[in-house]
């Protein structure tokens, strides 16, 4: 007996050894690109109290909204509420924010935000808006950095999946938005038998009004229909120029993963639209009729409105010679990525292991001696050969998107083999590779697809998460890396979850925007239709049905703060002004039994919630955001009698 | 007594800064409060440091029931205290003129010297007053009515020049521009006074 229990004990511990060694082969193996040997906590580590060296704007994914971050923190700032909706704030279910969720199709609650794009002059960053494009149902948003708030949305009419898009041209003249699934244009009953050629790829040039940041469309180019997927503009030297990189030339319309992976290449077009301006200010180009929602929200009134616009104007390429042409690029190209001097356009060939280099000096030699090989609906393809810059040989599997830090590097990262890659743009050699965790989509250098890169970090945005936090169920969340690239070798600091699916993402010094960022908005310049400035102005009135309460807050009451005479079947509306005029004193607002959400009020801004009470009694309101050591008393009570009552409306404030 | 005229000119001139900039500052920092609350004391009236500033102290100050920081209207001092200091400069600028034409003894920018410190020292006592109103004359009704250790209700009087912990305040009033420059142009107006004896025993 007791020699079979010293077996068991040895057994046991010889199993601790087991699993102890395991522990110990995991450790090393993630050692090497662990922290702990170097000062890579020092290195993000910001203090107390401090503030990140930049801005990083990472987009929702499928959240539909816009990710603020600090870098090289990882620290989430804000989650700012662009196509979904946010019950947190009331954004999309308040009355002033309702329309900018509008679209043709109706209220879209939803979208899947993919491509952030922050403003450029002559370049550079500039820090005054960022784009942001809505994937599922066409839009493009602008969101103002001064309030961090979605200023404005546009809906792209005759598109699907606008997926290579919201890039902008390097003064901002342009935010360009391309269609991933073509479409009928218009859209009618056929049969998805007749895509080939019969369906169409419009790529939406959206002109930028340089005071107010407003966009308006100036023209669709209508082109054949392949697949669109990603864009990028040419900048310095190829200012004037956008490219588009396509995927499914084949134009399948069935089982794209094999049918529009049989083509050795598939294009690049690009697009010289400075070209097409002209062509179009020169009344060039067709108007047809549309219906695509235009929505604004105005910062003055805190309302926005939404426009339904019937017409807009398109352009057939074959229309303006010169202004298209096909660049071959091997295996169903997704990133198309111009460096920073505008000589070298990148095809990400995802299916293929090389990289692919155009250059736009060729280019242009290509075009002017008519070096062509064939056309595709009568666009010119130029022979791959004449503009091939070079090739990055066999850099990894799978290459998406490709950033650069201004240094002459680019940084490009591949899916399949997991990985970020550093090679040197002209010798195309390849320096340096680091693996990510894991399949990364997106990398993102601060500016680094500007003129003008601030080379210091890359953030490696990735699709799958699997083990890298703590685990929590079926469902995870996203992971980001952060590498510093100052160095010969990059080297990972950093490992932080996101929201959504981060596709793309933007970053920027935090001094080009941290000292303009709004802190309230003036009560003097709110001129919103239900404000109540005074408070000898509020007061409750009702039409028909209707029973509008013109109410203010400020620390730690409403006013008023008794209401009766509504009665079941009325349809409420609370107009609340937030009177404190002080940084970070909103107040929010909730009422029993909302069918919609709460709303969180900014100082100097006047929000309305729509509340239809459907019982008789004494229903209780309160303020969410602890605003005060009277926080919890800052509340209110609304009478609510049978349908048929006859009691007056009547508001108080401090009476027994 | 060129010499000493053009100084006690000068020195009476530099209190037109009175007009432009403030006489005190007081600032109330607190955990909530970063960036601190302030208040510039002009002869005319009180300014928020920042646009909204008083609008935030006087929301502070009611729940421990302090009267709202005075408007303009209701002080007699923003009304009477820049007419006096006009006047002052007036006067010595007048008596400076004379005295630079050699037709008013030195004497005389001493005697403006000293009626200009007693003003100045009523001044203060009145501010000092006020203060003590305003910090002290509490709504019976206030949201928070604190006692001191002893059991005597709290007060709030900022203190009159210098640093004070008050609540989870920390407060600091100190002089303002407008008040170093009143300092200066009165130790001119001295410095006239011996320039003026020097240029008259030669």
């Amino acid at each position: 007996m007791k020699k079979s229990i010293n077996i068991l004990i040895s057994a046991i511990m010889v199993a601790g050894l087991v699993s102890c060694n395991d522990g110990g082969t995991k450790k090393s193996k993630s050692g090497g690109q662990g922290g702990l040997a170097t000062n890579a906590a020092e290195r993000v580590y910001v203090a107390p109290g401090e503030h990140d060296e930049f801005y990083g704007f990472m987009s929702g994914g499928f959240s539909g909204q816009l990710g603020v971050y600090g870098l090289p923190s990882g620290r989430l700032l804000k989650v700012l509420p662009v196509f979904s909706q946010n019950p947190e704030n009331g954004w999309g279910y308040t009355e002033e924010t309702k329309p900018m969720l509008n679209t043709s199709f109706g209220f879209v609650p939803w979208d899947d935000s993919h491509h952030p794009d922050i403003s450029q002059t002559e370049g550079v960053l500039d820090g005054r808006w960022i784009f942001i494009n809505g994937n599922n149902t066409p839009r493009i948003a602008r969101i103002g950095l001064e309030s961090f708030k979605t200023e404005e949305i546009i809906e792209i009419p005759n598109s699907a999946g606008n997926h290579s898009s919201s890039f902008i041209t390097e003064n901002t003249e342009y935010v360009v938005a391309g269609t991933r699934f073509s479409v009928p244009v218009p859209q009618k009953d056929m049969s998805i038998n007749e895509y080939k050629g019969n369906f169409k790829g419009a790529l939406t040039f959206i002109k930028v009004d340089q005071e107010t940041g407003r966009m308006n469309i100036k023209f669709q180019l209508m082109m054949p229909g392949f697949n669109y997927d990603l864009s990028h503009p040419g900048r310095d030297k190829s200012h004037g120029w956008f490219f588009f990189t396509t995927y499914n030339t084949e134009e399948a319309h069935s089982l794209l993963e094999v049918n529009a992976s049989q083509n050795d290449k598939d294009f690049i077009a690009a697009v010289n639209w400075k070209k097409i301006e002209e062509y179009v200010n020169n009344g060039g180009g067709k108007k047809v009729p549309a219906r695509y929602a235009h929505n604004i929200l105005d910062e003055h009134t805190h309302t926005a409105t939404s426009t339904m616009i019937d017409k807009v104007l398109t352009v057939d390429p074959l229309e303006v010679p010169g202004a298209v042409y096909f660049l071959p690029t091997p295996k169903s190209p997704h990133g198309c990525d111009v460096d920073p001097t505008g000589e070298y356009i990148i095809g990400n060939g995802k299916l293929s292991a090389d990289l692919t280099v155009h250059s736009f000096t060729k280019m242009l030699d290509a075009i002017e001696n008519k070096k062509f090989d064939g056309e595709a609906y009568g666009i010119p393809i130029l022979n791959f050969e004449d503009i091939l810059a070079g090739v990055v040989k066999q850099p990894g599997l799978g290459p998406l998107h490709t950033e650069f830090d201004g240094k002459g590097n680019a940084y490009t990262t591949f899916f399949i083999s997991s990985e970020v890659v550093k090679w040197k743009v002209g010798t195309w050699e390849v320096l340096d590779r680091q693996p990510v965790f894991y399949s990364v989509g997106h990398g993102m250098i601060p500016g680094g697809n500007s003129r003008k890169p601030f080379g210091k970090y890359f953030v490696a945005l990735n699709k799958i998460t699997k083990d890298r936090y703590l685990p929590t169920g079926p469902e995870l969340t996203q992971s980001a890396q952060l590498f510093d690239i100052t160095g010969d070798k990059m080297e990972l600091l950093l490992d932080f979850p996101t929201i959504g699916e981060p596709h793309y993402a933007a970053a920027i010094p935090a001094e080009m925007v941290a000292p303009k960022s709004r802190k309230i908005f003036k009560l003097a310049e709110n001129k919103h239709k239900y404000a109540v400035l005074d408070n000898s102005d509020v007061r409750v009135e009702r039409d028909g049905k209707e029973v509008h309460i013109y109410m203010n807050m400020i620390r730690s009451h409403f006013n008023p703060d008794n209401i009766e005479g509504v009665k079941v079947g009325d349809k409420v509306y609370f107009h609340i002004t937030n009177h404190e005029q002080d940084f970070d004193v909103p107040h929010g607002f909730a009422v029993i039994g909302a069918n919609n959400a709460e709303m969180l009020i900014m100082p100097g801004a006047t929000e309305t919630l729509v509340w239809e009470p459907k019982q008789v009694g004494v229903w209780p309101f309160y303020c969410t955001d602890f605003c005060s050591a009277l926080h919890q008393e800052m509340q209110g009570y609304v009478r609510v009698s049978p349908a048929d009552s006859d009691i007056e409306l009547s508001w108080t404030l401090g009476e027994d | 007594m060129k010499k000493a005229g053009i100084i006690m000119i000068i020195g009476s001139l530099l209190l037109l800064g009175l007009f432009k900039f403030p006489l005190w500052n007081i600032m109330l920092g607190a955990p909530q409060y970063p960036d601190p609350l302030g208040m510039d004391i002009y002869i005319q009236g009180i300014q928020g440091v920042e646009e909204f500033d008083i609008q935030n102290i006087d929301g502070l100050n009611h729940y421990i029931g302090m009267k709202p920081i005075p408007k303009v209207e209701e002080m007699w001092e923003f009304d009477v205290f820049p007419k006096v200091v006009g006047l002052m400069i007036a006067l010595g600028v007048i008596i400076g003129i004379l005295g630079f034409l050699g037709k008013l003894s030195y004497k005389w920018f001493l005697g403006w010297f000293i009626v200009m410190s007693i003003l100045g020292l009523l001044g203060m006592y009145d501010f000092n007053l006020w203060l003590i109103d305003y910090g002290t004359d509490l709504d019976p009704k206030a949201i928070m009515k604190l006692e001191n250790l002893d059991g005597t209700p709290m007060t709030y009087k900022p203190p009159l020049i210098g640093y004070q912990k008050m609540l989870n305040f920390d407060v600091d009033s100190w002089p303002g521009v407008g008040a170093y420059m009143i300092f200066i142009g009165m130790l001119l107006t001295v410095v006239a006074f011996f320039v003026g004896k020097k240029e008259y025993n030669k």
